[in-house]
């Protein structure tokens, strides 16, 4: 940073030097995207590769276009499944990972257990929790959703919060530190890089289990059972351009958390790595 | 300057000339598990007067850093007693006599080089003016105000350790314990944090134990170099060092200086036998 600092005072437009960058870093990627729908769209029309296998491109942004207030519109009662549930789900996982960080033989019993339910595929229950909370309760499709997000951030964060560097504590000792102390100075802190890539990965899990829970759910006004209609009518292009829409969602929330990362850890390494 | 000198609280004040730390057939006993032990240290006796800098020196595994550990409460004797301001160790780390540096800096990455500092004193309950204000004053006396705003990762290995020097004396303590502070640094940087230490030590006073595997340190810094030896850790000799001053780099060219590098090394051979 020190050297960093130097060498970026003697650029005259260290914004323009920096936007520059990023541009020739996102620009293979970009290309490569380009590519590959050009490819796409000259295969579907020149290989007559028919439309209900495969639609163009160009149909695809068509239906959406086409679609979009149904699309927005459904895409919404599914986005606010994933984020009651991502809600849900972390607090709950955060919070059984403080308890079982505090005691050590709370989590020593229930750490296996943990895991073992961790492996188990948790959508495939998702009929029984709809049979439990209402097939239209808005609740049920939180809940499907809270389950599938709950496992990741728990175990990542009992991990950030115990896996701590031990001469750290020996200072907090040192101080003779209170527990409670310890665990808001030290434990918290060191748990959240842990906490945070745990987050990340529950974004895109809990996209997936609300259109999971769309597929399960009599309520019919969801992306996910828009997709099952659309494809057994045979439009495709719909069902595409659905799909399409749910993964920008999915990439903006993404982000959205990636943002708050950076601004809750200006100095973690990943934060680094992109700044210098 | 006056904020920074430690008001030697803890220090007898009551009872002139009891010593700061006191040992008495001090023995610990690792267990190394599948029922091995191993005597870390046995029967160790030292006395350490206030406003002292004394180091602990000697070749690995000779029980120089748990004998440290013993005195800050971060380990427990397994036999012996030891007094540190004359209350078993365990009170003096609740009353928090003595501040601790490791050998690895120890700063939190997620803290500013400030925020760091301010660590010591937000356990005790300072308030926020005055934890900023001793932050500060601590900063300017190890000479990295500038730096305040900083992360640690962004400081080199020297500058952390000061940082942590810095912290270590935030809340006055009139015991220091250093445990191979400047062990992880090159030789040039270690001699300028020797002076650099020394010169810290002028302004605030109180005591000092530190433990180096480097004789040209510790006859450098102390008044007093205990010479220890391994398997198992005992003390086999201790030298005072008749040095004037202040030190400086003039110090390390006085013949007086070689001659007790050398009367160190002598009892570290005389030690290991060979």
């Amino acid at each position: 940073m020190i050297s960093a600092s130097a060498a970026s005072a003697n650029t005259t437009t260290p914004h323009g030097r920096r936007a520059l960058e990023r541009l020739r870093f996102y620009l293979p990627t970009v290309l490569v995207a380009a590519l590959l729908l050009v490819a796409w769209e000259v295969a579907v029309r020149f290989l007559g590769i028919r439309e209900f296998l495969l639609p163009k491109p160009t149909s695809i942004v068509q239906a959406l276009v086409d679609q979009w207030p149904i699309l927005t519109s459904k895409a919404l009662s599914t986005l606010r499944s994933a984020l009651g549930g991502f809600a849900l789900g972390v607090g709950l996982g955060l919070l059984v990972a403080l308890i079982t960080a505090r005691w050590v033989t709370l989590r020593q019993a229930m750490l296996p257990f943990a895991i073992a339910a961790n492996s188990v595929p948790i959508v495939a229950f998702s009929p029984i929790l709809f049979n439990w909370f209402g097939p239209s309760n808005p609740f049920s499709w939180m809940v499907i959703v809270a389950v599938i997000v709950f496992f990741p951030v728990m175990i990542n964060a009992v991990r950030g919060l115990t896996l701590v560097n031990p001469r750290a504590l020996e200072l907090m000792r040192s101080y003779a530190a209170s527990d409670f102390k310890v665990l808001v100075a030290l434990r918290i802190p060191n748990a959240l890089p842990f906490v945070f890539s745990a987050l990340r990965v529950a974004t895109v899990l809990s996209m997936i289990g609300a259109v999971v829970a769309d597929f399960f759910g009599v309520d019919r006004l969801t992306i996910g059972k828009y997709i099952t209609q659309e494809s057994a009518a045979f439009r495709f292009a719909n069902t595409w351009a659905a799909i399409l829409l749910v993964s920008l969602v999915g990439i903006v929330f993404y982000w959205l958390i990636a943002l708050i990362e950076r601004v809750a850890m200006p100095w973690h390494i990943s934060v680094r790595a992109q700044d210098h | 300057m006056a904020e920074i000198t430690r008001q030697a609280r803890g220090t007898p004040e009551d009872a002139p000339g009891a010593p700061v730390v006191a040992v008495r057939n001090a023995s610990k006993v690792f267990e190394l598990g599948g029922g091995q032990t191993m005597v870390a240290l046995k029967d160790i006796n030292l006395e350490v007067q206030a406003n002292e800098f004394i180091s602990l020196t000697g070749p690995s595994g000779c029980g120089k850093s748990t004998l440290l550990r013993l005195i800050a409460d971060l380990l427990e004797p397994t036999s012996g007693d030891l007094l540190v301001n004359g209350k078993p160790p365990r009170q003096a780390r609740l009353d928090r006599d003595y501040g601790f540096v490791f050998q690895a800096a120890t700063l939190y990455e997620w803290r500013t080089v400030a925020h760091n500092v301010q660590l010591p004193l937000e356990v005790m309950g300072y308030s926020p003016a005055r934890r900023a204000q001793r932050a500060r004053e601590m900063l300017r006396l190890v000479e990295l105000e500038q730096f305040a705003r900083h992360y640690p990762w962004q400081l080199s290995g020297g500058m952390q350790q000061r940082v942590a020097i810095a912290r270590a004396l935030a809340f006055q303590p009139a015991l220091l314990l250093m445990d191979e502070p400047f062990g992880a640094l090159d030789e040039f940087t270690r001699e300028r944090m020797n002076m650099e230490l020394l010169k810290i030590w002028d302004q605030t006073g109180g005591t000092v134990i530190f433990v180096t595997h480097s004789i040209a340190e510790a006859v450098f810094l102390s008044n007093r170099v205990v010479v220890m030896s391994p398997r198992p850790g005992q003390i086999t000799k201790v030298i005072d060092i008749d040095l004037p001053r202040p030190r400086n780099f003039e110090t390390r060219e006085d013949p007086r200086f070689f001659t007790a590098v050398t009367d160190v090394r002598e009892s570290l051979r005389e030690a290991y036998g060979a």
